[in-house]
């Protein structure tokens, strides 16, 4: 099967990239896709810095401050609010993608009739991108007045 | 490792640390934002004093490494998908678990120097 | 069945029922034409096709070829959405020229026709298909059953499934490998191991036939690392799908029983007696 696979392997005419960037020409799903993947992609890189930032702690209370003068500051709040919105989209649509992946929410195989709508882009499953949406930009709200509101 | 591992393993190993991951973050989230609140928990006594609360840091440590293997496995499959033949494969399969090993490592690291701190 | 309007389905995209007025005589036809073996800058001619009500993209492509330019390389034949010869990106989107009016593309008075991305040029629009059938290949497309035997014709014999056992699988049967789907595909457009959503599905319709008794061989197949667990539900492939065939749904299925959320255990079709002995 390798060489089986490997024969016309070239990547004439592949989009490449370009096919994973542009979002816009398929619906919702794609659309979906294209965000999990930037969130995923978005947060790991946070993830790694904020591992690095709060290290500064076993350096001692200047070490700590001289992190907290860095991020504590209003393009350090509005970076925050990003991870915020990302993480909450990331979380819910990745929950709807597990029900997908395995096969739930998208109906059952039925005897296809014009005009052929495909059956598994249905409303029920294509919300859950919406609510994710929705909730991130309800938690990002939230975010802005925990971080700019102040206490 | 990976070799080790079919794919189905390696997919099932995503989600389940995805959803794990969800609600220690979710918890993390939370702590910080009413002990007492957001702002007062920046400050550095307040925060060594969190690192000396055993579930805590093991709520932390949790983080640490259901995140680091779900966003590197993320990122492994990422790569995977860009190019294909044996040395990139190899070398990311390497690259992964690497990346995670020194992430929980350099992380737990922080864990365990900070719960010594403030402490006599 | 019929006309089901209210299956909460949003096809917007790709719509064969919304037609828009013809306000223009006339269309301006923009075709890429390059050709792989002389290695030429590609480029884009322009027609100019008379157009009139319900005349569709391939209509307009032979027209430009009958009296414009001969040499337009394009792939087409039964002209009603069969056979899915005539597959080429359309406004940047797959579809069947045989099946697009122009009075549903909303582009304006220009169409630019282009061969299927993610697979090799021949000429113009003319592409090749030879991985997109060795991937389909790999799935071991037909029935594999250990039970009947073939070589004896005095115990030709035939399986039992009703039609609640065809449903399971007859909208996947449906496919006529126009190859949009692989087109469309973000992970074909990278991943050169990847089956594609086309070989995906058929492997869920040879699974989920009673008639098939080596589900677990087609499962092993597709669990691999650049297999099923490559596909992430981008659903492009069942957007452009012009046969309702919905691979991303048989896809989504199947790796549902690859991760054991839906029941593993099939009732394999009986057979009846060998016609000999009835």
């Amino acid at each position: 099967m390798e060489t089986t696979r490997e024969k016309n392997d070239n990547r004439d005419n592949r989009e490449g990239l370009k096919g994973w960037l542009n979002p816009s020409r398929y619906g919702w799903e794609r659309i979906s896709y294209w965000l999990q993947r930037l969130t995923g992609v978005f947060l790991l890189v946070y993830f790694v810095g904020h591992i690095y930032e709060t290290s500064s702690l076993v350096r001692g209370e200047n070490a700590w401050n001289a992190m907290l003068e860095l991020t504590q500051t209003p393009w350090g709040h509005i970076f925050l609010i990003l991870v915020i919105g990302t993480s909450t989209f990331h979380s819910t649509n990745g929950i709807r993608l597990i029900f997908t992946h395995a096969g739930k929410g998208l109906g059952n195989p039925e005897r296809p009739d014009y005009p052929y709508h495909a059956m598994s882009l249905n409303y029920r499953q294509k919300s859950g991108i919406w609510v994710a949406l929705i909730l991130s930009a309800i938690a990002m709200l939230y975010g802005s007045s925990v971080l700019f509101g102040g206490e | 490792m990976t070799g080790m591992l079919k794919e189905g393993q390696i997919m099932k190993i995503h989600y389940i640390t995805g959803i794990a991951a969800l609600f220690v973050v979710a918890v993390h989230i939370i702590v910080r934002l009413i002990t007492p609140s957001f702002s007062l928990s920046l400050v550095y006594e307040n925060v060594i004093k969190n690192y000396h609360n055993t579930p805590y840091i093991i709520l932390l440590e949790s983080i640490l490494i259901l995140v680091a293997i779900h966003g590197f496995n993320g990122l492994r499959i990422i790569l995977l998908e860009l190019r294909q033949n044996k040395p990139w494969e190899d070398g990311v399969a390497i690259f992964t678990i690497a990346a995670t090993i020194a992430l929980i490592a350099y992380g737990t690291r922080t864990i365990i120097v900070a719960s010594g701190l403030g402490l006599g | 069945m019929l006309g089901k309007k209210n299956r909460g389905i949003d096809d917007s995209r790709i719509d064969n029922t919304t037609h828009n007025e013809l306000t223009h005589k006339t269309v301006i036809l923009n075709v890429y034409r390059a050709n792989a073996r002389k290695d030429d800058s590609p480029r884009y001619d322009t027609f100019e096709i008379p157009v009139q009500r319900w005349m569709t993209v391939l209509d307009a492509l032979l027209f430009a070829k009958s009296y414009s330019d001969s040499s337009i390389g394009i792939r087409y034949s039964c002209r009603m959405a069969s056979c899915g010869s005539c597959g080429m990106k359309i406004n940047g989107i797959p579809r069947l020229a045989c099946y697009t009016k122009i009075s549903e593309l909303s582009g304006g008075r220009t169409i630019t026709c282009e061969p299927l991305s993610n697979f090799p040029l021949i000429r113009d629009l003319v592409t090749d298909f030879s991985q997109f059938f060795e991937r389909h290949k790999e799935m071991a497309p037909f029935i594999r059953n250990d039970n009947a035997n073939i070589t004896d014709e005095t115990m030709l014999s035939e399986f039992k499934q009703s039609p609640k056992d065809v449903d399971q699988y007859l909208q996947f049967s449906y496919c006529i490998k126009c190859g949009l789907c692989y087109s469309a595909c973000p992970t074909v457009a990278t991943d050169t191991r990847f089956p594609g959503p086309q070989a995906l599905s058929q492997a869920y319709r040879y699974y989920a036939d009673t008639r098939d008794n080596s589900s677990i061989q087609r499962l092993n197949i597709a669990d691999d690392r650049h297999g099923i667990w490559r596909c992430h539900f981008a659903g492009s492939c069942s957007v452009v799908c012009p046969k309702g065939v919905d691979p991303a749904l048989g896809i989504q299925l199947l790796r549902g029983h690859l991760m054991g959320f839906s029941r593993n255990e099939k009732k394999i079709a009986e057979l009846r007696d060998p016609v000999s002995e009835q």
